[in-house]
């Protein structure tokens, strides 16, 4: 407060300086804001360290939050079910009679695969502890997309790890902080993941590239992958588990193959993320690694084995008829 | 000082906080997940609306420090590269202490076109910024419906201000 009685003279003292003050506070703080820019790009463990506990600071706030909008959709959701509760209901009865065959179909594979496995003597995959965590902040905007989800390392979330839904993949683990983790979803572009194509079992790598559909990149050239075709994680590199469901093939174009996650990030409320203990995914290093089909590849691989290395232009161009032939 | 004093010395600074709360408040509202399909691709940006209703209206109340740590939560919260939120609300900051005399005062349509002028503005500039520091050029068709977004949704937020504003604080000067 300045004293009124002490005249004029400390107020045309105090004027210049408060105004210098103020102009060099603001090139102080543009500065911060560069500094602040370069240090995130280097990804600098005391950046991440104290963003992921300003989100920690901040996540009963948006657990709150998010739960109006959440029994919102959730209203609007059990309202548009109770008119379709008859069809909903039929389908889900033809739906049930169809899994129950599959079901069956399960059981008797596990049994066949547990008889080859003892034969081969070759351990079975570990099998993954799901941590549940819900969505409480959607930061899937025009530049990131990612979620921020209410479980961290309390809850033992680490680095990496994959986060699903009973649908398919939703990304991985980013940042983790106490009591919350940021999601990246495959859609975001710094999303890779090793894929394969179920149908030719072809790997790649999923790319996302910030639009809906993420890009198959890095697919042998040889690769006769057609819309439709199903995309699995192939586990290679070992930070996502092999066989998780990603998505199906959308487009294959001039512009590239793309991807349509088989998630529906416009309705991801929950997701499970998947805890394979501190061993990490790969416990023990594959001996023999199949060059041809994967253990997802069904029987149709072995009738067109493809040359893994050595794209050779003749089969170039005969997958390029391939793909022409696709609409 | 007689306890009544500092009753309202303590009432006044409360009132005070309150564009800064609301703000910060707007961040976070900002990345609640809403269930509706592609909103948060589109999302409006709320805090840009709430800075420029304060900046302009009461611009004692919207300190710069402030609007720079409005802009570190929105990079935090939203995943943007740290500092991208921060400047560009630090720069339109700027921009409309200087301009504000052309928009305190005016009809809400002149209120509303300042806005119309500011936000493209902004957002072009966080398009930029994002593109170069995370290497890559990112569709522009979200950050145009972003924008158009925000500019539609001012109307309503200005409305909302306002009656904060005359509930809570007044006009002041």
């Amino acid at each position: 407060m300045v004293n009124r009685g002490s005249g004029s003279t400390v107020v045309g003292v105090v004027l210049p300086v408060k105004v210098w003050a103020q102009r060099f506070a603001f090139g102080l703080l543009v500065a911060s804001a560069f500094t602040l820019m370069l240090l995130s790009k280097a990804e600098t463990v005391l950046i991440e360290r104290s963003q992921t506990a300003v989100v920690d600071a901040v996540t009963p706030l948006l657990e709150v939050l998010s739960q109006p909008a959440q029994s919102v959709g959730n209203a609007i959701e059990e309202v548009n079910g109770l008119f379709l509760l008859n069809a909903e209901n039929a389908r889900l009865k033809r739906e049930n009679a169809l899994l129950l065959g599959w079901q069956n179909e399960a059981r008797r594979l596990q049994m066949e695969l547990d008889a080859l496995r003892s034969q081969l003597s070759i351990a079975a995959d570990p099998i993954p502890r799901a941590i549940g965590a819900r969505v409480i902040a959607d930061t899937a905007g025009a530049f990131v997309r990612s979620v921020v989800v209410n479980a961290g390392t309390q809850d033992r979330l680490l680095r990496g790890q994959a986060a699903v839904t009973v649908d398919g993949l939703v990304g991985r683990v980013a940042a983790v902080g106490r009591r919350s983790a940021r999601i990246l979803l495959l859609t975001d572009l710094n999303s890779r993941v090793p894929v394969v194509v179920q149908s030719t079992g072809d790997r790649a790598v999923l790319s996302g590239n910030n639009s809906a559909r993420p890009k198959l990149t890095y697919l042998p050239r040889d690769s006769a992958v057609s819309p439709g075709d199903r995309i699995l994680t192939s586990g290679n590199g070992g930070v996502f588990p092999p066989g998780l469901a990603v998505g199906i093939v959308a487009e294959v174009g001039k512009a590239g193959i793309t991807v349509q996650p088989l998630v529906n990030y416009a309705r991801l409320s929950y997701v499970q993320v998947l805890d394979y203990g501190p061993d990490g995914i790969l416990p023990t290093p594959r001996v023999t690694q199949p060059t041809g089909p994967t253990p997802h590849a069904a029987a149709p691989v072995a009738e067109k084995p493809h040359p893994p290395t050595d794209p050779a232009t003749d089969v170039t161009t005969a997958a390029k008829a391939a793909a022409g032939t696709v609409p | 000082m007689t306890p009544a004093g500092g009753a309202i010395r303590l009432d006044r600074w409360a009132r005070n906080i309150v564009p800064v709360v609301i703000t910060l408040l707007m961040v976070i509202i900002g990345v609640t997940p809403v269930p509706v399909p592609y909103y948060a691709i589109v999302a409006p940006s709320l805090p840009l609306m709430a800075v420029y209703y304060w900046a302009v209206l009461r611009p004692e109340l919207m300190p710069r420090t402030a609007v720079f740590a409005i802009g570190l939560l929105q990079d935090v919260l939203s995943g943007v590269p740290l500092g991208v939120n921060a400047l560009v609300l630090l720069l339109a900051h700027a921009v409309l202490l200087h301009q504000r005399r052309y928009l305190v005062g005016k009809s809400f349509w002149m209120f509303w076109l300042g806005f119309v002028m500011l936000a493209p503005a902004a957002g072009v500039l966080i398009w930029l910024l994002v593109a170069i520091l995370r290497g890559a050029l990112i569709a522009p068709d979200a950050t145009m419906f972003n924008i158009l977004m925000t500019i539609a949704v001012f109307p309503l937020l200005a409305w909302i201000l306002s009656h904060t504003q005359r509930a809570l604080i007044g006009q002041g000067n």
